[in-house]
C-alpha cells in the first residue's frame, strides 16, 4: 500500500525510516501455484518465454492491482521488453497464465485492445502526417477517444501540432508517443523506457504528467533504467534478474532498504565524520548530546534505490556492496575538511 | 473469469476508421516528395526520355509513343503498387508503425484498405498524366469504345496482383532499406523481358517464357491491346492480344498473392 509506514524527508538525499519493519513482500507477491488474481488489472502466473535454447522470462509470477504504478526494473536482457510484450499481445508465450483486464492477450480482440495503451520501446514510427493529423488518426480507432488537443496540451506538444513528426527533437518524439499511447482513454498504459533521450526538465514534465494520469485511476506498468524514474512514480517496483523477478517491493523498501544500516554523517572539528549504525535514532541522540544546539550538517542515509539494486542483480561493478562502502567509509573517516 | 464491461460505448465502424486509413495514406504518399517522384515522375520521365530518343516505326502506322503508352502506363501501375508496396510497408515494419498500429483496436482490415485505396489514386494519377503527355507531346491516339473497359479490367486486376506481390516482398525483406534495393532491379527486369521499354517480339524466346510465368507481361500485353491496331496482334506470341489468358494469369496471381500474404504477413521485423 502506498503512504505506509515510511516518510521520506525532501530536500536532500536522506532519508529517515521507521523502526517497523515493512511486511511489504509478502503480502503483495503471489506464489507459484496461487489461482489468477480476477480483480488485478495484470495477473500472471509462471510465465515463461523462451527464443530458442535462450529462456527469457523464466517463471515469472506477478499481480498488478486496478489503479497501481508498478515499475519493472533490470537491466538489459533481463526479460522486461519481453514480459511487457507478452502482455500486450505482441508475443506469444511459452508457458503459464496471463490475464490482462480479465483477457488471455493471446486471444485479445478489438474491445480489450481499445482499454490499453500502449508507448513501445520503438517509438510509434515516421509520418508525413502533422503531430495533430496523427492523433486525431489515432484517436478515430477508439471508442471514447480523449481530445487530441487537450492530450497535445497535456504531454507539452500543442505549439508543435502543426510540425511533422520528423521535425520533432528526440524528447518530443517521445512526447508524441505518450500523446498516442494515451489518446484512446487507456484503462491500463504500458510505458516501456518511455524517458530515454530526455533532458531533466523534460523528464519532471513527464513524471507530472504520469502523476496525473494516476490520478484519473489508469494504471501503469512502466519499464525503466532510471531508478530515480522508478523512486518517484511507482507505487510498487519489480527488480527483474535473469528472467525472473528478484523481489518486488516500495521503493523505499527494496532489498531491505528501509531496514538496512543506516549511515549517520556529521562535522566535527572541521573534518567529516560518518557512522554506520543499526540504531541511527539512538546514535543522533548520543550526538545531539556532544553538541549544544545542531550537529553540524548531519545527515542519516540509508543505501540508494541504486546500492540495493545493483547488489541485486549481481552487477555491482564497484565490487563492494552498500553496506562494505559504508563501512569503509565508517572506519577511514573521510579527511575531507568542511570550510 | 472476464471483467464484462457494462454498457461501454461501442468501437467505431470499420467503415469510418477505413475512411480514416484512407485519408491517412493518401496524405503519406502525396506529401513525401521523393516518393511522388520517384512514382508519379517516373514513368513521365520515361515516356518523354525514350519518346525523344527512339524512332521505331512498327508498322500499321505506329510509331514508338504509340507502342510504348501501352509499356509506361505498365511500368507506372507496377511502380504504384509493386514497388511502392514493397518499400513502404517494409519500411513501415521496420521503423514501428505496423507495431503501433498493431496494439490499437484499428482493424487490420483498416491498414489494407488505406493501401488499396492509396495504390488506386497513385495509379489513376499516374495513367492521366501519361495520357495527358502522350496526347500533348506524341499525339498518340486514345482507345476508343469497349478499349477503354479493356483497360479499366486489365489495369486494376495487374494493379491488384502486383500490390499483392509488393506486400509479399515487403515481408521476404529484412528490413525498409533492403526491400528498396530488392524490389527496384525486381521490378525493372521484368519490365525490361515483358517487352516494356521495347517490342515483346525483340525480347529472345527463353526470356519470354521466363516472363509468361509473371504478372508484368500479362498486364503489358493486355494493355497493348489497348493501344495498338488488332494487325499488330500478329506480333504477340501468341499471334493475339490473349485477353481470356490475360485475366487467368493476372487472376491466379491475385489468389497466389493472397495466399501468400495471409501466410506470411508480419507487423514486426523477425525478432533477434
Amino acid at each position: 500500500m502506498r503512504g505506509s509506514t515510511v516518510t521520506t524527508v525532501d530536500g536532500g538525499d536522506c532519508v529517515l525510516v521507521s523502526s517497523t519493519p515493512v511486511p511489504v513482500v509478502a503480502d503483495n507477491r503471489p506464489r507459484p501455484g496461487d489461482p489468477l488474481d480476477p480483480d488485478a488489472a495484470i495477473s500472471v502466473r509462471g510465465l515463461v518465454k523462451r527464443y530458442g535454447d535462450r529462456t527469457a522470462v523464466d517463471g515469472l509470477d506477478l499481480d498488478i492491482r486496478r489503479g497501481e504504478i508498478f515499475a519493472l526494473l533490470g537491466p538489459n536482457g533481463a526479460g522486461k521488453t519481453t514480459t511487457v510484450e507478452v502482455l500486450e499481445g505482441y508475443r506469444t508465450r511459452d508457458g503459464g497464465e496471463v490475464r490482462v483486464l480479465g483477457v488471455d492477450p493471446a486471444r485479445g480482440g478489438r474491445r480489450w485492445k481499445a482499454d490499453l495503451g500502449i508507448v513501445l520501446q520503438s517509438g510509434a514510427g515516421d509520418s508525413q502526417l502533422s503531430v495533430r493529423e496523427v492523433l486525431q488518426a489515432r484517436a478515430s480507432y477508439y471508442a471514447e477517444p480523449r481530445d487530441p488537443d487537450e492530450v497535445l496540451e497535456l504531454v507539452g506538444l500543442t505549439e508543435k501540432a502543426g510540425a511533422r513528426g520528423r521535425t520533432l527533437s528526440g524528447g518530443q518524439r517521445r512526447r508524441l508517443d505518450v500523446a498516442l499511447g494515451i489518446v484512446g482513454r487507456p484503462r491500463l498504459l504500458f510505458l516501456d523506457e518511455p524517458t530515454t533521450g530526455f533532458d531533466p526538465e523534460a523528464r519532471r514534465q513527464f513524471w507530472a504528467l504520469i502523476r496525473s494520469l494516476r490520478d484519473l485511476g489508469t494504471t501503469m506498468l512502466l519499464t525503466t533504467h532510471y531508478l530515480d524514474e522508478a523512486e518517484a512514480l511507482a507505487d510498487r517496483v519489480g527488480v527483474l534478474a535473469r528472467g525472473q523477478l528478484a523481489e518486488v517491493a516500495v521503493p523505499t523498501a527494496l532489498g531491505g532498504r528501509g531496514t538496512a544500516p543506516a549511515v549517520v554523517s556529521w562535522t566535527e572539528d572541521g573534518v567529516r565524520r560518518t557512522a554506520e549504525t543499526t540504531t541511527p535514532t539512538a546514535y543522533v541522540r548520543e550526538l545531539a548530546a556532544r553538541f549544544p544546539g545542531e550537529v553540524p550538517g548531519l545527515t542519516v542515509a540509508r543505501p540508494t534505490l541504486e546500492d540495493v539494486y545493483l547488489k541485486m542483480i549481481g552487477q555491482d561493478l564497484e565490487g563492494a556492496s552498500a553496506s562494505e562502502r559504508g563501512a569503509e567509509r565508517a572506519a577511514s573517516r573521510s579527511e575531507e575538511t568542511s570550510p | 473469469m472476464t471483467a464484462a464491461a457494462p454498457e461501454r460505448t461501442a468501437l467505431p465502424s470499420f467503415g469510418r476508421v477505413f475512411l480514416t486509413r484512407a485519408g491517412v495514406e493518401l496524405k503519406e504518399f502525396f506529401r513525401q516528395r521523393e516518393s511522388v517522384v520517384f512514382t508519379l515522375a517516373f514513368p513521365v520521365i520515361l515516356l518523354l526520355g525514350l519518346g525523344a530518343v527512339l524512332d521505331y516505326d512498327l508498322g500499321a502506322g505506329v510509331d514508338f509513343p504509340q507502342y510504348f503508352m501501352a509499356g509506361v502506363i505498365t511500368a507506372g501501375i507496377v511502380g504504384a503498387s509493386l514497388q511502392n508496396m514493397a518499400i513502404h510497408i517494409a519500411a513501415e515494419r521496420s521503423d514501428g508503425t505496423l507495431k503501433s498500429l498493431r496494439g490499437t483496436p484499428m482493424p487490420a482490415s483498416a491498414y489494407f484498405v488505406g493501401k488499396v485505396v492509396q495504390v488506386l489514386a497513385v495509379a489513376v494519377a499516374t495513367i492521366v498524366l501519361l495520357l495527358l503527355v502522350g496526347v500533348l507531346v506524341y499525339g498518340i491516339e486514345l482507345p476508343s469504345g469497349t478499349d477503354w473497359l479493356t483497360f479499366a479490367w486489365v489495369s486494376v486486376l495487374g494493379a491488384a496482383a502486383c500490390t499483392l506481390l509488393g506486400i509479399v516482398v515487403s515481408t521476404l525483406a529484412r528490413n525498409g532499406r533492403s526491400a528498396s534495393a530488392t524490389v527496384t532491379p525486381i521490378a525493372l527486369v521484368l519490365e525490361f523481358v515483358s517487352g516494356v521499354f521495347m517490342p515483346f517480339d525483340q525480347v529472345p524466346g527463353w526470356l519470354q517464357d521466363v516472363a509468361a510465368v509473371f504478372p508484368v507481361k500479362w498486364l503489358a500485353q493486355g494493355l497493348r491491346s489497348v493501344f495498338l491496331p488488332e494487325e499488330l496482334a500478329a506480333r504477340e506470341p501468341a499471334g493475339s492480344w490473349e485477353l481470356g489468358t490475360v485475366a487467368l494469369v493476372l487472376g491466379l496471381w491475385c489468389v497466389a498473392g493472397l495466399v501468400l500474404c495471409a501466410l506470411t504477413f508480419r507487423w514486426q521485423d523477425r525478432e533477434g
